[in-house]
């Protein structure tokens, strides 16, 4: 009798080892489908790395790639990790964009050193007013937050394009003369550009270094702070997070907020380490916002790993962009991410069972099943 | 078939006498893994034409028998018989083509379909896949007025109050032409007039031949619908007896036996009992009243005192208000009416941070879903209520290895037996768990300990360490609510005894002079 069974603890070689051997079946699978769809799967995997990685400006864009990622995923993992699942990291980056280029258009006088933490604030605050709608309405309406965060993606995008196409906003450029031709935004003062980490030809976006900053700040704060002790009880069970006399609403509220900010901060970063101006076409095509989903998905939720996929992801991308062509499949980088995904969360599940070998009646195992089994 | 005689209740089943009986049990034995026997040899029978009562306390065994009747379990020996002739159910669609339905106590309807959806929802009299709406509802209709039934087949079912909810459940299972119909505590739901208007229905039921097997731990409920009564005791049968010729009295002294196992004995006689110097409860509720989770008031008026280094002992079969009492006092549900002081205190409703900060602790029922975090360490559920204020911190970041060191004398001093503080609480056995809750809750010197069922589910050694944590607390002052279904536990503990029924205190007694047979009786409802 062969069974198959949740197993209740998974050896930690067993928890490092199981996305990268994820990884490499991943890499199989796609390397099939590359095949019948005529490809010689080695040449192109060569050409993706030379893409993202090791041909000229390749590592560069692969970080413009990133540095969204990395704000979104974080913003996902965050809430997620709570089991609080805001998928409106999308609009809350379109709302973030639209503060942090008012600030800057509005403060454009001001010395960078100044302004780019006036941008980063304009950003946060726009984010986190944004997903405080949906988080208010959950925790004192028990909506669905799924549903709310996700429509009001539909809103922000609304609003953007209403400041630029639908209106004479302050946020649109009514003068130039290509904006006569065609509505756009208001390019933003040299004094709002972010400046980069340059080492030799690559460029590190600030974006990028502060979110890898802030990815270490949230792991403390989860790992190490009453606040992270209450989000990582909650995350489990909200009984016990009620009975043990958590604000279970505040907490609710502060997560939401917490993870609108780091989605505000990517649309700050948009504006300040690379568009200067407030672009919602650009934006919307991006789609930053969901592949966020699939970043803190991939991480597993753990920030430190939201780095490392969000550079993964945006390499990926990147190579996807830039191989754009006659000779390679242009449906191929979404459906690697596709497969990617599914490995890796696949395995994920399936590293919570074991197979045993033996004896058929398994004890119950929960209160539960106890209680029925009487 | 039989015609619609008038037929009181104790005649009805004699009038089919020497007929095979509709369904019969005979000898069924069922064990679980873990050692847990839910039926020892268990027999009883019903006849075509009679409402057959399975009475006992919870955990008697009524649910289990029932399970085995409409075949989701298979029993380990005996047999069960249909019409005389042995039967092996292997599912509740296989019973079912016995004719043997159940009404559960959790309903199983579609909310946004109406009732007549309802009713074929799964299976039709006409076979297949069609559905004239217009003909289903005449057939309700029909069935409806035969059985004193008020039933609109069009309205949709969340419209529907749980009674009328009910109602819909049977008559899905009389759609189905159901011959034995077995309603497990149908009255929970129901508030008087439909109670009357449910007895109606089944007495024109058993006058048209078929058979009802009514499970009830309610004494007066039994002895108004029941033509037999087959009684359940630790998962034995113990009698079967006439509803005509027994009394309230003689039913529970059957149902709750005549006193303590050997070998226990009670701490208020043994002279355990630490002597009350205080008079002034630790623990007072005044008049205390509460919705429980449909909205309906499930505590009526209840005043109680504690007083320090007393344990007072809630009597009563579950589900007559002991969770929402529990919840009351823990803050984690609000009251509507009444008091609740604290060493004199009025405690604020609703509100467990309040109710923590004034010294109440509290072991819930539901030791997995809400007494601890499953998927974090020993160490983070040991802290789970002192991460506030004194667990070791530096501004505010928890210091994790202060935290362990603590965590690890209090599991030598509550024998917590894992791999160490770092270990899940979900890997722990359930013993274990209950040893971290008490950990925990003791730590924190409460004034007050609520402790709900704390020893379900647990194995003997366990038991027994967790009855002696509890004297211990009492003797250093605490004061002990301690609310369990097993009676003998609560006799053997407690200084005092309250015995809770429809959310109401029917009593409160000496526990050293309590009997069995008179706490039985006030736990049914027949004092």
């Amino acid at each position: 009798m062969i069974a198959i069974e949740r197993s209740l603890d998974t050896p930690r070689w067993q928890r490092i080892a199981l996305p990268f051997a994820s990884l490499v079946l991943a890499a199989v699978i796609s390397g099939i489908v590359l095949l019948v769809s005529g490809h010689n799967p080695i040449a192109t995997y060569e050409q993706i790395y030379a893409a993202s990685f090791t041909s000229s400006g390749a590592l560069t864009s692969t970080f413009v790639y990133a540095t969204p990622l990395l704000f979104t995923g974080l913003a996902a993992a965050v809430a997620f990790r709570m089991r609080i699942w805001n998928i409106g990291g999308e609009g809350q980056l379109y709302m973030g964009a639209i503060g942090a280029s008012g600030i800057g258009l509005l403060l454009g006088s001001w010395p960078t050193l100044l302004l780019i933490p006036a941008m980063m604030a304009g950003g946060v605050v726009a984010g986190a007013l944004w997903a405080l709608i949906p988080g208010l309405l959950r925790a004192f309406l028990q909506t669905n937050e799924i549903l709310v965060s996700l429509m009001l993606n539909y809103v922000a995008g609304l609003v953007m394009y209403f400041l630029i196409y639908d209106s004479q906003s302050y946020w649109r450029d009514l003068t130039s003369p290509t904006a006569l031709v065609f509505p756009t935004g208001k390019t933003l003062a040299a004094s709002a550009t972010w400046p980069g980490l340059t080492i030799g030809t690559f460029t590190l976006p600030l974006g990028f270094i502060a979110g890898a900053v802030l990815a270490v700040l949230l792991l403390v704060l989860v790992r190490g702070t009453r606040f992270g002790f209450e989000m990582r009880v909650m995350g489990d069970s909200t009984s016990a997070a009620t009975y043990s006399g958590m604000r279970t609403r505040r907490i609710i509220l502060a997560v939401m907020a917490l993870s609108g900010a780091l989605a505000g901060l990517a649309g700050a970063s948009q504006i300040g380490d690379f568009g200067h101006v407030l672009d919602p076409r650009g934006l919307e095509q991006a789609q930053y916002g969901y592949t966020g989903i699939v970043v803190a998905a991939l991480a597993l939720y753990n920030p430190l790993a939201v780095v490392v996929v969000a550079i993964l992801i945006g390499a990926l991308n990147n190579a996807g962009f830039a191989l754009q062509g006659p000779g390679f499949p242009p449906g191929l980088v979404g459906t690697m991410e596709g497969i990617i995904l599914f490995s890796v969360l696949g395995g994920e599940i399936l590293g919570r069972y074991r197979i045993r070998v033996g004896s058929r009646v398994r004890p119950p195992e929960t209160q539960a099943e106890l209680d029925a089994a009487r | 078939m039989i015609s619609h005689v008038e037929a009181g209740p104790a005649s009805a089943g004699t009038a089919t006498a020497g007929l095979a009986p509709a369904v019969a049990a005979t000898g069924v034995t069922k064990r679980f893994a873990g050692g847990v026997v839910a039926n020892d040899h268990v027999s009883f029978e019903a006849r075509s034409g009679e409402v057959h009562a399975l009475l006992g306390e919870n955990g008697a065994g009524k649910t289990t028998l029932c399970n085995i009747l409409t075949g989701l379990y298979h029993p380990d020996e005996g047999e069960i018989q249909v019409n005389g002739s042995p039967v092996r159910l292997h599912s509740p669609h296989e019973a079912q083509r016995f004719g043997i339905f159940m009404v559960h106590q959790h309903l199983s309807l579609v909310d946004s379909l109406t009732v007549a959806e309802n009713v074929v929802l799964g299976w039709s009299r006409h076979g297949g896949l069609r559905y004239s709406p217009r003909q289903v509802e005449a057939e309700i209709a029909e069935i409806a007025a035969r059985y004193h039934m008020q039933v609109d087949p069009h309205a949709r079912i969340w419209q529907l109050s749980l009674g009328e909810r009910q109602r819909i459940d049977i008559l899905k299972a009389l759609y189905r032409d159901a011959r034995i119909l077995i309603l497990d505590e149908p009255t929970t739901v129901l508030t008087p007039a439909e109670t009357e208007q449910l007895f109606a229905s089944i007495r024109e039921l058993v006058a048209a031949g078929r058979s009802v097997v009514f499970i009830s731990h309610k004494l007066p409920e039994v002895l108004a619908v029941a033509n037999r009564i087959t009684i359940l005791r630790k998962g034995r049968s113990v009698t079967t007896v006439d509803a005509a010729g027994v009394d309230a009295r003689e039913l529970a002294r059957l149902m709750v036996g005549h006193d303590m196992p050997a070998g226990r004995v009670r701490r208020a006689v043994a002279g355990g009992a630490t002597p009350v110097v205080e008079e002034r409860g630790v623990l007072e509720l005044d008049r205390v009243c509460a919705d429980g989770d449909f909205g309906m008031q499930v505590l009526h008026e209840v005043s109680l005192s504690v007083r320090p280094g007393e344990i007072v002992g809630i009597a009563g079969v579950a589900g007559n208000g002991q969770r929402e009492l529990a919840e009351v006092i823990a803050g984690l549900r609000p009251h509507t009416r009444g008091t609740i002081r604290v060493d004199g205190a009025e405690l604020r409703g609703g509100d467990p941070r309040a109710a923590i900060n004034r010294g109440v602790a509290y072991v819930p029922e539901d030791r997995m879903g809400t007494g601890v975090s499953p998927s974090l360490s020993v160490t983070e559920n040991l802290m789970l209520k002192s991460y506030r204020r004194d667990a070791p911190h530096a501004g505010p970041m928890l210091l994790m290895d202060r935290a362990d060191a603590q965590s690890r004398a209090l599991m030598e001093q509550f024998d917590i037996r894992s791999r160490g503080p770092h270990a899940l609480v979900r890997q722990l056995s359930g013993g274990n768990v209950q040893k971290v809750v008490l950990a925990r809750e003791l730590s924190s010197q409460p004034r007050v300990l609520v402790a709900a069922s704390p020893t379900r589910g647990l194995d003997v050694g366990a038991t027994e360490y967790v009855h002696g944590v509890l004297v211990d607390s009492a003797r250093r002052g605490v004061g002990i609510l301690l609310i369990s279904e097993d009676l003998d536990e609560i006799v053997e503990l407690s200084d005092r005894i309250a015995v809770l029924y429809e959310g109401r205190v029917v009593g409160i007694v000496d526990a050293a002079a309590a009997s069995y047979e008179q706490l039985g009786m006030m736990m049914a409802g027949a004092a």
